[in-house]
């Protein structure tokens, strides 16, 4: 009951958007709610250990095949609702009460139907509702990129990820129905996720079946995590989307295809995996390398964030990879610590594009002394995007090279891929503290103006910076959940 | 009661609304619209009540079949006139421009009127299983909307669709009524059960067959509205009036599948004939898909558009038919062929009606039809915008809307099909056409919300009846609620 109550908080209050109710304060008070719910959750799930489904809520939609409009979390959905329910807040709590451009329903009805989408993807006991809900955040994101967006290409940039995750989701829709119609029983053709991967186990599908249904699976939730070469949508749309859009996506949605990873091919189709680990491996250090010196050559501060965002997502794959349990937590651990950390760069990147005429790193300069509040928490986002000990991506980081090496007796390709994707870490410190030495440090560059705006909304901000210290320095606190 | 009373009813409602025509002292006609609306709304709850229990399959005289799935398209064809109904209800200020200068409101009563007598056709369709029958229900309907395409006299656009289509129908219709004499011939059978028996019993030729069938796809893809038969739908349906547009496009091609799928089962059922026949369907499939969805996107005027999407429609629910031959059919996981195609047609009803009466209302008040006439709707009317939001989103099959449904559905068989067949180009074909149509029905949500109002538009929010109102409340929670429980629908079949 809880769950559902979650995943649909936030349609009735767009709901109640539409239908008059006060923009912001609607959004925020069901954040608010939604926020203490999904903290109750979590607290639950350490209390029980995570292993297993709890809350579980279940109405047959359709019998052959078995469809069921269910929700329920154990440990890794509880972490990711967690994630959703903090970074809606933040993104809401951001965004003014004025939209930029008129049209204030539809500025505060959108986030909370993306936020909907994760989180209803996120708890699904059900394949077919998994997929069905992600979708849910297509429109919101068109419109919102095309009408608040920024930059002079945002219409071009709105049709690119609009396309780009339609045809996505179509190709894991295929391999979907592959997958659940080989893993069908004896004329019990089901789409819950426990049962088919009980099912997984039980049949044992041929490597050649394996092969082949888990490529459309990869290709399709990799889209949607902008694994390289698919990721040129991400960083235009990330730069050109209004702040929380930016947030809601880069931080919660596009973790979906992570999710969908680790919780159905990886299970269901571990041959499936060994067939296309190579190739896999070589496309993560495709997107820990190369996005890696395509994000250091950004001159915009919005389009480095969300190259930064396309890089670390290698990292998440690196911990897929490893295929045990370490690593696994490891993904879901990163999932989470950068969720938050692009959040709340992009937070950060939000006020500063409020104040400042321009994001061209080489002409802002010397804000530290001008705006110190954001000049402290840029550097604590950098340095957790970094990867820097004591926040929580370090501690992921750390986990997924512990999985790369646990019971390794020789050096293999994970493991020499694991020592190149090392230098990423460089290449991030790199972009990074170039971006905040040009921004905060030095003098202030000629032609720039600065906005002097009284409203700073630190307590989203804090709250953000906060999470990452409290996990970095205890990952327990979320590894505990997750299955050992 | 017999099903057969369902039709008789339906003729005596067009007969009534036609006396209340002749005798009404009421200008504007809109007591015959109002009579029809809630005939319908009488004899479809008849249909869901009374008849839907006795759903035996059952023969009356060996003509006119009666089982479930010709009780749902006979509640297709009631609920689509009905709609239908209400569109021209709506759209009578813009029709009366067309008609006649001398008395603004001559010659409406017939234009409502003939859609209760096509729906009486449709219906029989639903139920023909011989091919006089089919071929004479569908005569029936075609020659309906022979007079409603053309109706608008003193439109250019309206008479020349209207010649296109009688033309083209024409054509098509004796391609049809040749078809059945080479059937007859090879088979000495019109009842298909029998021709389904004498296919399989070995005794004839192929060739002959094969080109029997040929020349009924032709005759059946006119209908549906299939690559290489569509020429006439795009000039069609931007020449016709609005109704009669929505009213082509769903009841039609409905009326169409039924036929399709009754006649194409025994040929895919003989081993004599399926190998060519399923080669013919993959063909007809992949052109349609293609064609349509591709033509579509550069499209401007929302007719237009929603012509070539009608195309692409077909073409989605063609992809399942191949995979209707009995030794896939015990393999399918979920609901069979015919049930999804089934399920696709009424969410196709449910979404396509809820975009035209969108259409209806802007394009009468505004005079508009091109998607650029739709922009800043969303904030002159927040209803109408958000029902075409929701009606298009359907369209392009985006989750928890009927048309992602009947998607899944079709696309499950699909590429459950191709697993067993290995032909998967089908598939790649509608993975393609489906991206492209996010692109093109995405077009039509853009010119809504993101784009400004036109600077000459007139500004002033656009006034909905509460009839229309009510429908679109209606269609929006159909749309959406039977994306959800699809057993809404399916609970019927």
């Amino acid at each position: 009951m809880i769950i559902n109550l979650i995943v649909f908080i936030p349609i009735i209050a767009a709901l109640a958007i539409g239908l008059g109710a006060e923009g912001r304060k609607t959004a925020l008070g069901a954040a608010a709610v939604n926020l203490i719910l999904g903290v109750i959750v979590i607290s639950e799930l350490m209390r029980r250990g995570g292993e297993e489904l709890i809350f579980e809520t279940a109405t047959v939609v359709l019998k052959n095949p078995k469809l069921t409009l269910g929700f329920a979390v154990d440990g890794m959905s509880g972490i990711l609702v967690l994630l959703t329910v903090i970074v809606t807040f933040c993104a809401v709590y951001i965004s003014p009460e004025k939209a930029p451009d008129g049209r204030v329903k539809l500025y505060h009805i959108s986030p909370l139907m993306i936020s909907t989408g994760a989180l209803g993807a996120f708890c699904s006991t059900d394949l077919f509702f998994l997929f069905a809900f992600h979708e849910l955040a297509l429109i919101p994101t068109f419109l919102m990129i095309g009408f608040y967006g920024h930059g002079r290409d945002k219409l071009a940039v709105a049709w690119k990820i609009t396309i780009y995750l339609g045809v996505g989701s179509l190709v894991l829709l295929g391999g979907l129905i592959a997958l659940y119609s080989n893993l069908a029983g004896a004329g019990s053709a089901t789409f819950n996720i426990a049962e088919l991967t009980a099912n997984a186990e039980k049949i044992e599908l041929g490597e050649e079946l394996q092969k082949w249904i888990f490529l459309p699976l990869f290709l399709g939730f990799g889209i949607l995590v902008s694994l390289f070469p698919f990721h040129s949508w991400a960083a235009p749309a990330y730069a050109s989307a209004p702040t929380s859009v930016a947030m809601l996506h880069a931080g919660v949605l596009k973790k979906f295809g992570l999710y969908g990873i680790l919780r159905v091919a990886m299970p269901m189709l571990p041959k499936g995996f060994e067939a296309w680990e190579n190739l896999i491996l070589i496309l993560l250090l495709g997107n820990i390398i190369y996005v890696g010196f395509v994000t250091i050559y950004q001159r915009y501060l919005d389009r480095m964030l969300g190259n930064s965002s396309v890089m670390h997502m290698g990292y998440a794959f690196l911990g897929i990879a490893c295929v045990n349990q370490i690593g696994w937590n490891g993904a879901v651990l990163m999932m989470f610590a950068h969720g938050i950390s692009i959040a709340l760069l992009f937070a950060l990147c939000g006020s500063l594009r409020e104040r400042l005429n321009t994001l061209e790193l080489s002409r802002i300069g010397g804000l530290a002394s001008k705006v110190p509040f954001l000049a402290v928490t840029f550097g604590f986002a950098a340095f957790a995007s970094i990867g820097l000990p004591g926040f929580a991506n370090f501690a992921s980081e750390i986990t997924i090279l512990f999985g790369v090496f646990d019971g390794a007796d020789k050096i293999g390709n994970l493991q020499i891929a694991a020592i190149l994707a090392l230098w990423g870490v460089v290449i991030s410190a790199v972009y990074m503290l170039r971006a905040y030495r040009h921004i905060f440090q030095g003098d202030s560059a000629q032609g720039l103006t600065l906005v002097r705006l009284d409203s700073l909304n630190r307590v989203p901000i804090l709250l953000m910076i906060a999470l990452l210290l409290l996990t970095g320095f205890f990952p327990n606190l979320i590894l505990s959940i997750l299955p050992s | 009661m017999p099903v057969y009373f369902l039709e008789i009813l339906i003729l005596l409602l067009g007969f009534t609304m036609l006396s209340v025509e002749a005798f009404s002292s009421d200008r504007s006609r809109s007591r015959i619209v109002v009579t029809g609306i809630t005939g319908l709304f009488i004899i479809f709850l008849f249909l869901i009540f009374a008849c839907s229990a006795s759903a035996e399959p059952y023969d009356y005289w060996g003509i006119y079949h009666v089982d479930k799935l010709a009780l749902f398209y006979k509640a297709i064809a009631i609920l689509t006139t009905l709609l239908v109904l209400v569109l021209a209800k709506d759209f009578s200020p813009a029709f009366k421009k067309y008609t006649s200068q001398s008395n603004e409101f001559s010659g409406i009563g017939e234009y409502y009127c003939i859609p209760v007598f096509v729906c009486a056709g449709l219906m029989w369709m639903a139920s023909a299983k011989d091919l006089i029958t089919i071929f004479v229900s569908l005569e029936l309907v075609t020659i309906g909307f022979y007079v409603l395409v053309s109706f608008m006299r003193r439109n250019v656009g309206s008479l020349e669709a209207g010649v296109k289509y009688l033309v083209l129908g024409a054509l098509s219709t004796g391609f049809l009524v040749y078809g059945i004499a080479w059937i007859f011939g090879v088979t000495g059978q019109f009842e298909i059960s029998e021709i389904a028996k004498v296919l399989n019993s070995g005794e004839i030729e192929k060739k002959p067959i094969i080109f029997a069938f040929a020349l009924l796809m032709v005759g059946l893809g006119f209908k549906v509205a299939a690559v290489p038969f569509h020429i006439w739908v795009p000039d069609v349906y931007q020449g016709t009036s609005m109704p009669v547009t929505a009213f082509l496009s769903v009841g039609s091609k409905a009326a169409g599948f039924i036929v399709l799928l009754r006649v194409i089962e025994p040929f895919l059922n003989s081993s004599l004939t399926s190998g060519s026949v399923i080669l013919i369907l993959s063909f007809l499939v992949c052109v349609t898909l293609l064609f349509g969805n591709l033509v579509a996107i550069k499209q401007t005027n929302v007719k237009r558009l929603l012509a070539y999407s009608s195309i692409a429609h077909a073409g989605f629910l063609m992809m399942a038919l191949p995979a209707m031959g009995g030794d896939f059919h015990s393999k399918l996981n979920g609901p069979s062929p015919m049930e999804s195609i089934s399920f696709y047609l009424a969410g196709y009803l449910l979404m396509t009606m809820l975009c035209f009466l969108v259409i209806t209302i802007v394009s009468s008040l505004t005079d508009g039809e091109n998607i650029d006439d739709l922009r800043g709707l969303g904030a002159r009317s927040p209803l109408l915008a958000f029902a075409m939001l929701i009606g298009v989103a359907s369209l392009a099959g985006i989750p928890l809307t009927v048309g992602f449904f009947g998607k899944f559905l079709l696309f499950n068989i699909a590429i459950q099909y191709a697993v067993f067949s290995g032909s998967w180009y089908i598939v790649s074909f509608a993975v393609l056409g489906a991206s492209a149509g996010f692109y093109y029905y995405f077009k039509i949500i853009r010119a809504m919300y993101w784009g400004g109002a036109r600077q000459d538009a007139d500004p002033l929010p656009l006034t909905i009846s509460n009839l229309s109102r009510v429908v679109i409340i209606i269609l929006l929670a159909g749309v959406i609620l039977c994306g959800v429980f699809p057993r809404l629908i399916l609970g019927f079949l």
